[in-house]
């Protein structure tokens, strides 16, 4: 690659136009984050609970708090995020093609996208693709699905597990496939489809956002898919790969320590090293990633730990009111384990 | 006296210095062209992307709602792009036809004498070309889903034919013998249609008499097909029937098409009709005086002296209409409608090949491009005026 990038320079250089070449390769994003102050963060046009707009047009969800505890590790400020909506379809070429520097968009991990030249970050919520019908059909099971027709958005991994689902049950049906969530929705609510299927937690934000009458819609029982949803960074950078992977660990592990966005100053002076380890104020972890010491204290102070973040998103509180589930912490029986801070 | 030798080289030669230049240009574009594909290559290469057709022959997985030939989840990628290659040119093809229909209308109706006529006509016009197509399109496909009812409070207008919003259920050709019957009737129909208009035309040479046309190409395009029916008491109907969610059954409508063929017809036969009323008014007036002088009525006027004309005018413009109207058929991934387009995504976002993909969907619309265009120019060079 070099070989061919310096003939070419070498060329250009010859007919006198050197200067208007495109650099074929971004420095670190590390460098360039700093360098410009903010992080590019790519997220989903409007999914209650993980990303999405309010009144005022500020970012709100799990997936828009990841990207502000990265902003604080790395920038010191969780504000300091530019958020770029993107479509299913447009994801993964916005974020090889630099025009973000992390995708944190309820993408789910699978071999085929992490061979593809992305790297995935630990999971941030543990998801399952599920159905939403009409409860007026009186359809309980997926099972009972055989003729439906099927809202659902294109260029997912969940357009996929549906053809698989209806295969392996020997049951057919009929795909709407709209590119644009609010319209996949709108044509399921207008009665277009019988179903609605993507991941439960979105099934969740949609009734819970979108339907005029939520109690009339059901989401069946079947999950049918696994769909870890995590963030995701070009292939190739490691130390940017690391950062955002240890940062999402440093939440993990604040809500196994104790740690809460209330108490991290008092926290500092904890007794307990691994805390101490933790938070930068000893050792220096902060700097193996090429960050300031304070980076993960910043973080989960201004974002909280990772129960703060669900609880505020998903949680009880909210109209989603989830469970954790199997997004609790390994000592509750859920699969949140951060590796050894040392 | 013999021009002077000229010295081939010589750069204050206008001719060699045009000539410098051209090359001087083409080989800029040339090496551009280089640099930026050969960057992308490397690009590609070094974020691990795969790259080439290879995944043409892998199995595609997902399942595409509206299919001219069968197609399943387990079928490859090649046939999914078939299959949506296919639905684009269903939509072309049927659009391109109503469009051209439709606007010939409204453009004459643009000319009617008839104030309310003109008027209407004029406010079509106005209005349809005036509002983006994409706003259109949700606007129409709004209609169709919000503004019908469900398929179990479906509307049933004639017996047999369903309007929900789940589209337009009609009875089909059920599978029996006696339809393949029925259409080499109608094949023979036309075939004799044809050979009567032909004959008609030689006979009006000759003896200046013409027989009445019309009845005799209906007859024979319904009543051929029609006797073969009673011949065989009768042919075999598949009535759509409602059975668990839908219809199931009969001949389908789908909201995404249906929206899809109005929106674009609606709003290419807008500008068609402005071409075709500025084709007509193109042709001198005399020629319409001198007709009317002749005895003709109005309406043959119009389509034995003004049209033939005006299509000189008509036909190269509208050959750009045309290949708007199937460069827009891309709109259909909005509302939801499977053309090459929505497949060549979503084969994009499952492969990660974007290069691939795209290049795929810039070849097939080129290549439907320069085929219609193609046909188009045929077309103009034989409806053009031959110089004797």
């Amino acid at each position: 690659m070099s070989l061919r990038f310096s003939t070419m320079t070498a060329a250009l250089m010859a007919l006198g136009l050197i200067g208007m070449g495109g650099a074929a390769q971004a420095g670190p994003t590390l460098d360039a984050v700093k360098a410009r102050g903010q992080l590019v963060c790519g997220v989903n046009t409007g999914l209650a609970g993980f990303s999405n707009p309010d009144s005022q047009g500020k970012w709100t969800g799990l997936d828009v708090d990841v990207c502000r505890a990265v902003a604080a590790a790395v920038l010191g400020d969780a504000n300091k995020v530019r958020y770029t909506p993107l479509s299913a379809q447009q994801r993964l070429t916005a974020l090889q093609a630099g025009e973000i520097d992390i995708l944190s968009r309820n993408t789910t991990w699978s071999l085929t996208r992490d061979a593809q030249g992305l790297d995935f970050a630990p999971v941030t919520y543990y998801d399952g693709q599920g159905f939403m019908v009409n409860k007026s059909l009186g359809v309980t099971s997926a099972k009972q699905l055989d003729g439906a027709t099927v809202c659902v958005q294109p260029g997912t991994t969940t357009e996929l597990n549906l053809a698989d689902y209806f295969r392996a049950n020997n049951m057919s049906f009929k795909p709407v496939v709209i590119e644009a969530l609010d319209e996949v929705n709108a044509a399921f609510f207008a009665g277009r489809c019988d179903v609605l299927t993507t991941d439960v937690s979105g099934l969740a934000g949609i009734r819970a956002t979108v339907a005029t009458k939520p109690d009339d819609f059901l989401i069946l029982p079947e999950v049918v898919s696994k769909e870890p949803l995590a963030p995701v960074v070009r292939h190739g950078d490691d130390q940017w790969r690391d950062i955002v992977r240890w940062t999402v660990y440093a939440l993990v592990e604040a809500e196994e320590k104790g740690v809460t966005s209330a108490n991290a100053d008092e926290k500092l002076k904890s007794a307990d090293p691994g805390v101490q380890r933790l938070l930068g104020a000893q050792g220096d972890l902060g700097k193996l990633l090429g960050l300031e010491p304070q980076w993960s204290h910043r973080a989960v102070k201004q974002v909280g730990n990772y129960g703060e973040i669900f609880e505020r998103n998903l949680g009880k509180s909210t109209p989603l009111k989830l469970e954790r589930g199997l997004n609790a912490l390994w000592l509750n029986g859920g699969l949140m384990y951060a590796p050894p801070f040392r | 006296m013999s021009a002077p030798p000229r010295n081939r080289l010589n750069p204050n030669d206008p001719r060699v210095r045009a000539l410098l230049w051209q090359a001087l240009v083409l080989g800029l574009v040339a090496l551009g062209t280089w640099y930026l594909a050969s960057n992308t290559m490397a690009n590609v290469a070094r974020l691990g992307v795969a790259s080439g057709y290879g995944f043409l022959g892998r199995e595609a997985g997902f399942q595409i709602g509206e299919t001219l030939v069968a197609y399943g989840p387990q079928d490859p990628y090649a046939r999914a792009f078939l299959v949506g290659v296919l639905n684009t040119l269903k939509v072309a093809g049927i659009g391109i036809v109503l469009a051209t229909i439709l606007g010939t209308v409204v453009g004459i109706a643009r000319l009617s004498r008839n104030f309310l006529v003109n008027r209407l006509a004029a406010g079509y016009v106005e209005a349809l070309r005036n509002v983006p197509l994409l706003l259109q399109l949700f606007l129409w496909y709004g209609v169709l889903t919000e503004g019908l009812p469900g398929p179990r409070q479906a509307l049933e207008p004639l017996p047999g034919l369903f309007l929900s919003n789940r589209g337009l259920k009609l009875p089909g050709p059920a599978d029996d013998p006696t339809w393949s019957w029925v259409a080499a009737a109608f094949g023979l129909g036309v075939l004799l249609a044809l050979a009567a208009t032909a004959w008609n035309k030689g006979r009006q040479a000759r003896t200046g008499k013409r027989l009445p046309l019309l009845p005799i190409t209906l007859g024979l395009l319904l009543g051929l097909p029609g006797l073969v029916m009673l011949a065989f008491g009768g042919a075999a109907l598949d009535m759509p029937v409602l059975k668990g969610f839908n219809f199931q059954g009969g001949v389908t409508l789908t909201p995404e098409l249906a929206a899809l063929l109005f929106g674009l017809v609606t709003y290419t036969a807008a500008f068609i009709a402005e071409i075709v009323r500025s084709g007509i008014q193109a042709v001198g007036h005399g020629q319409t005086e001198a007709a009317l002088a002749l005895g003709l009525s109005r309406g043959r006027v119009l389509r034995l002296v003004v049209l033939p004309q005006a299509l000189r005018v008509i036909i190269p413009p509208t050959t750009s209409q045309f290949l708007n109207l199937t460069k827009n058929s891309s709109l259909a991934v909005a509302i939801g409608y499977p053309d090459f387009v929505s497949v060549a995504n979503t084969t994009i976002n499952q492969t990660g090949q974007a290069v691939e993909g795209v290049a795929a969907i810039m070849a097939v619309f080129l290549a439907v491009s320069l085929s219609l265009s193609a046909l188009m120019n045929w077309y103009n060079r034989r409806i053009a005026l031959v110089d004797r």
